[in-house]
């Protein structure tokens, strides 16, 4: 009776402690994804800081490409201010495409090309790009850890139990594949 | 497939690393032991002392093994103004592998060699020579800073701190050992357990090796598991191999390294033979690469 009770005893701790790792385990895993998309909205903030800084350095030497500018600005307003996934994929999409025509017309100045700001600018901006695409990238590595262990024996009867639902991945559109790499 | 060949390799050579440290654990308590024996004979004194004596020696090397490895590399903080190019590769590499950006170090040497150092991933430092930053272009730099990066996130840059320390004290213990024994025979001869004694010394004469090739054998694992990981993050394993192709070319022999601190960089900084080198050939690590 006695090693019966012991035994019952000590399955309930393993299971209790079993349980209470899997449940830790999960709980760090969706606060990592939380940090993740964090993280990109980070560097996208960063990329709107520096478009009114690469616009005053391009004005400086490009005169007569006004309506240029405008579409820069507008675009960079457009972008802070929208709301929702999609729209502001959108959004994002337009400020690329803008700043890549931006530094197009960039490209038939040689004295701005050579300005030591405008460099500074260029790397900075390449290497925002870089990092948004990163932050990405470790945005759905989260999400597969994740989503793979809500699904796997044993984690998925704690997740079920505690309300643990997949994730979705980051995909990216398919004109924006093409307009993140901004050519210089 | 291929992710899954990356997250394998990585768990297997997590493992085969902690019973590596563990070996070199035991390895540096039996050293330490015998020391005691010789020192204090069979007292628990001397077990004591041994254990705080020891113990506050790895403790101070631990605590300061990262700013004296950048010391003694000669390396100088890269600021943003000038290295903005480095400064942005890492950053971004950080936010793919989800750490901390860790300090950035720049050493003033021809040689192509980078490494990595620190405790832990919060506090971990990169140092890259400038041999480096002018041979390779962007895909290669971030191929050999994201190799830089796995070695910190895989906790590698902590366990080959530990490694240096570890081994800097069998060697010194059994060095010691060593001298007082042949001392006190000559001191006190005929006293002392005779057979306890030569078991005593085999350990110590065998000690420092052991713990030397297993430190060669775990550096070596480390670099194939961090060029995977570094394939990982890059998604682009042919940045990294055509790096260690031009490494391979314009040579890593780095001036202020030394045999303690070899393990540490990105590839071998000084030129030896292949049995006992800390770092795979080059070769086989671009096949591995170019296999993923």
């Amino acid at each position: 009776m006695d090693i019966l009770l012991l035994a019952f005893g000590a399955a309930f701790l393993f299971f209790g402690l079993a349980f209470i790792l899997m449940y830790n385990s999960l709980v760090q895993k969706k606060i990592q994804i939380e940090n993740a998309w964090s993280q990109i909205d980070v560097q996208l903030k960063r990329r709107y800081d520096l478009v009114p800084n690469l616009v005053e350095t391009v004005k400086g030497y490009v005169k007569h490409e006004k309506a240029l500018f405008e579409n820069v600005t507008k675009a960079r307003a457009a972008a802070l201010g929208a709301t929702g996934v999609s729209d502001k994929a959108q959004a994002e999409n337009m400020l690329s495409s803008t700043l890549k025509s931006l530094f197009a017309v960039a490209e038939n100045y040689p004295d701005l090309k050579a300005n030591e700001n405008f460099k500074m600018l260029q790397e900075e901006l390449a290497g925002i790009e870089n990092k948004i695409a990163y932050a990405r990238q470790f945005y759905n590595d989260s999400v597969l850890s994740y989503n793979t262990a809500i699904h796997s024996v044993p984690t998925n009867v704690v997740a079920a139990m505690f309300g643990f639902t997949p994730k979705e991945f980051f995909r990216a559109e398919e004109s924006e594949k093409q307009s993140v790499k901004v050519q210089f | 497939m291929q992710r899954l060949s990356f997250y394998d390799e990585i768990s297997a050579n997590k493992r085969n690393s902690y019973i590596l440290v563990f070996l070199v654990f035991v390895f540096a308590f039996a050293a330490a032991y015998v020391f005691s024996l010789v020192l204090f004979g069979e007292s628990l004194f001397g077990l004591l002392f041994t254990f705080v004596a020891s113990s506050a020696y790895i403790y101070f090397t631990y605590s300061n093994a990262d700013k004296i490895l950048l010391g003694f590399s000669g390396a100088r903080e890269a600021k943003k103004e000038e290295f903005p190019y480095l400064v942005n590769v890492v950053e971004g590499l950080s936010i793919a592998a989800g750490i901390p950006t860790p300090k950035i170090y720049v050493i003033d040497d021809p040689a192509m060699n980078a490494f990595a150092t620190g405790l832990s991933p919060q506090k971990a430092s990169v140092a890259f020579t400038t041999g480096l930053l002018s041979n390779l272009n962007r895909a290669e730099l971030e191929g050999v800073a994201a190799h830089e990066i796995s070695h910190i996130k895989n906790y590698d840059s902590r366990l080959a701190t530990l490694m240096v320390v570890m081994v800097g004290l069998i060697a010194i213990l059994s060095d010691v050992g060593l001298r007082m024994m042949f001392r006190s025979r000559n001191l006190r001869s005929g006293k002392g357990g005779g057979a306890f004694i030569l078991l005593g010394l085999v350990v110590l004469i065998l000690a420092p090796f052991i713990a030397q090739i297993v430190r060669l054998a775990l550096s070596r694992r480390r670099e194939y598991l961090a060029d995977a990981t570094a394939a990982q993050l890059t998604r682009y394993p042919e940045g990294l191999a055509s790096a260690l192709e031009k490494i391979k070319k314009v040579g890593s022999a780095v001036k202020n390294a030394s045999d303690a601190s070899a393990p540490i960089y990105f590839a071998n900084p000084i030129s030896v033979g292949q049995l006992f080198s800390t770092h795979p050939p080059i070769d086989e690590r671009i096949r591995r690469l170019r296999s993923m």
